[in-house]
């Protein structure tokens, strides 16, 4: 196995007092593509906030281990710095930040050092033209007005721009049609190496197209009740969760 | 910026130092503390006042005896006017080269930025330092166009003298408020402004206010006319340091639109945290004529301020943009008014207050449409941002409509920072404190993009200063 990069151990987390999950152990190693699959309503979300963490959810035992150091405690934006990444389901809608400002801040303060402008601006440009992305989208406000499609493609667009070692991908694919879904994929699979690693809700192989999916988990119940390779997307897709849960 | 996340999430005091610096007390000549007639008259011969003005102000000191303490606002009751010090002379007299300003004098200014603004594309510069205008400055070309811009006291012995008295104080009456005649009594300093019919004045023309004696008031006097079909954009920006003693400031701007023309007046005031801001300014706009007002109110501890505009032309456009940010200890209640006296007239009032740490930003306004401003349009929008649940912010919306035939809308949104919006910033490895900066700044950044450059980069410092140590 590759380098480990993510280690979940044990994880409880409760949102205003509703235990969402129930000890999750999870572990994903550098370069890996894992998918999180399962029923509406079972805590994938939860998970991925958690690790990203979000304030509004307690965490109430376990650990999260990431590149060995335990930041279960930290804040999100120390966890950010450290390169994880979440990619939202329904992103915020900022007014007053342009794209452009809110990535070029999000950059350095990531980096910890100032940017030269041009060569930013450059680069901005490329990844928006890969996504397909209207040059005019850089000077809207954040998410304002954007569409579904077109608030996902602007999270795959700071995924490109920010560079991080982990992506969790909330069901980016949910909302897209399919020339979306498939932009949104390339844009994936450019940031994808064999250092970097994703985590990918979705109730929908299509995302997948390009990418070698490493291991597949399904949680249901708080917990993670298979976890198996990427045969086992096909069996979901055809005879339902319980199909897989089966062979337990 | 380059630090964003580095930067620490508590600061205990708001770091003020651009602005908090003092300078040694060092004045020429002033009148004690308190008002009597003995103190009007010796500041009107001090000043060399023509005869109508010394009766002016008298006669303005008699109404500010009479009118009462407004009762309707916030509180003023710390503001002991025996204690405020009317008049105070600096230790030179007015310059126009910059060179010639006192080297303490002049180190203040060029620390708040001016003359630097000049230098970067203004088109004259005037810096007021506690009573008097202390460096008055107008590019060739501009004067060359006919247009004056001068120190008050100068313009009032000039060939405009007579064009003072025809205009000074008819916008603003003594009568119209208690600190109104406590200025037409003691006005000191400010600012002559005249721009002939037909001349586009392209770049602005900037005043800088700087109060440096402690418990002194200042009581500037800008009047400026506009011919027909002219343009003129001026600003004004306005700091103190901060003392322990209340200071006052009951300045007054009159503006007189020309048919025709256009006039937009930005301000940025951040007065230091003592400074009772009892500021009045009014337009009157002919025909066709349009008055645009930008502000921003950061600073002093208690504001009354709603620049009027008297749409008297058919016609008559104004449109004011306004922000104000109240923090801990400070009751800023500001706004605008517009009379509606002429056919066609429109008006269009939008502002943004933002309350924290306890502070109280109530937006006023008045909206008059008279019987005879049939057609007349008016619309009103106020968008209020509480950082917390001990910060205050209400609106107070006045219409007094005399014509069924106008159309008049208001609309009011008070809400609060989204914690989700907060952990979306921070997932991309931006701090708490910056994060909620970003999102205040994102929020009055519709008035930012109406400001000018170096004022809209300075609110946004404010923002971030201000927003220092919100994280508790």
């Amino acid at each position: 196995m590759s380098e480990q990069l993510l280690k979940i151990e044990d994880l409880k987390v409760s949102v205003e007092d509703k235990n969402i999950l129930d000890g999750v152990f999870l572990e994903i190693g550098e370069g890996e593509v894992h998918v999180l699959m399962g029923p509406n309503g079972t805590g994938k979300s939860t998970l991925v906030s958690a690790i990203m963490g979000d304030p509004r959810y307690s965490i109430d035992g376990g650990r999260i281990i990431y590149k060995g150091e335990d930041i279960t405690e930290e804040k999100a934006d120390a966890r950010a710095r450290r390169g994880i990444f979440l990619s939202f389901q329904t992103p915020e809608e900022i007014p007053g930040i342009s794209l452009e400002n809110f990535i070029r801040t999000a950059r350095q303060a990531i980096t910890g050092t100032p940017l030269k402008v041009f060569a930013f601006k450059r680069e901005l440009k490329a990844e928006m033209d890969k996504l397909g992305m209207a040059s005019e989208y850089a000077e809207r406000y954040l998410n304002v007005g954007f569409s579904g499609g077109e608030k996902k493609k602007a999270e795959i667009l700071q995924l490109l721009m920010l560079k991080p070692s982990l992506a969790l991908l909330d069901e980016t694919d949910s909302g897209l049609d399919v020339d979306a879904v498939r932009t949104v994929t390339e844009g994936i699979n450019a940031w994808h190496n064999e250092h970097n690693s994703l985590l990918i809700i979705t109730h929908n192989a299509k995302i997948l197209e390009g990418l070698t999916v490493d291991k597949v988990h399904v949680l249901e119940g708080g917990k993670i009740v298979k976890t198996g390779g990427a045969e086992i997307i096909g069996e979901i897709t055809e005879g339902g969760f319980n199909a897989v849960k089966e062979d337990n | 910026m380059a630090d964003f996340g580095r930067e620490k999430t508590v600061v205990e005091e708001v770091n003020r130092s651009i602005y908090d610096f003092k300078d040694r007390v060092d004045s020429a000549f002033e009148v004690s503390s308190g008002l009597t007639p003995d103190i009007v008259r010796t500041i009107s011969e001090e000043k060399n006042d023509p005869e109508w003005m010394r009766e002016f102000r008298l006669k303005s000191l008699e109404i500010y005896e009479r009118l009462p303490i407004p009762n309707w606002g916030p509180s003023i009751d710390g503001l002991d006017m025996r204690n405020i010090v009317t008049y105070v002379r600096p230790n030179t007299g007015m310059s126009a080269t910059w060179n010639e300003v006192p080297e303490d004098i002049k180190n203040t200014f060029e620390r708040l930025g001016i003359p630097q603004a000049e230098r970067s594309g203004l088109a004259g510069v005037g810096a007021q330092y506690d009573s008097e205008v202390v460096y008055h400055n107008v590019k060739k070309e501009v004067e060359d166009q006919g247009v004056v811009y001068t120190d008050f006291e100068s313009a009032l012995h000039s060939e405009y003298g007579d064009m003072i008295r025809e205009y000074f104080m008819k916008a603003v009456p003594p009568t119209d408020h208690k600190f109104a005649a406590l200025h037409g009594a003691v006005w000191s300093g400010g600012s002559f402004v005249y721009v002939p019919a037909g001349v586009s004045v392209e770049i602005p023309l900037q005043s800088y206010f700087r109060l440096n004696r402690p418990g002194a008031g200042q009581f500037e006097h800008t009047l400026i006319i506009v011919d027909k079909n002219a343009y003129l954009h001026f600003i004004e920006g306005c700091s103190a340091p901060k003392y322990n003693v209340a200071n006052l400031h009951a300045g007054c701007v009159e503006i007189f639109v020309g048919e025709n023309s256009r006039v937009r007046y930005s301000t940025i005031e951040n007065w230091s945290k003592n400074m009772y801001n009892l500021n009045t300014k009014r337009a009157i706009v002919s025909k066709g004529g349009t008055i645009e007002w930008v502000s921003g109110s950061f600073g002093s501890h208690t504001s009354y301020l709603y620049p009027m505009s008297i749409l008297n032309g058919e016609g008559a456009r104004m449109e004011f943009t306004g922000i104000t940010f109240a923090g801990a200890g400070q009751e800023l209640d500001t706004g605008a008014k517009v009379v509606h006296a002429a056919k066609n007239t429109s008006s269009h009032i939008s502002t943004k207050s933002i309350a924290r740490d306890g502070g109280v930003s109530n937006f006023r306004s008045s909206v008059v449409v008279t019987k005879e401003a049939e057609g007349a349009k008016s619309s009103v929008s106020c968008e209020s941002l509480m950082l917390d649940s001990r910060s205050r912010s209400d609106t107070i919306p006045v219409m007094d409509i005399r014509t069924d035939k106008c159309d008049v809308g208001h609309e009011a949104k008070i809400g609060t920072i989204s914690e989700e919006a907060v952990f979306y910033l921070m997932s991309r490895g931006i701090s708490e404190e910056d994060a909620r900066a970003l999102i205040v700044g994102g929020f009055a950044e519709p008035i930012a993009k109406e400001l000018p450059l170096e004022y809209a980069v300075e609110m946004n410092n404010l923002i971030h200063l201000e927003m220092k140590g919100s994280i508790g």
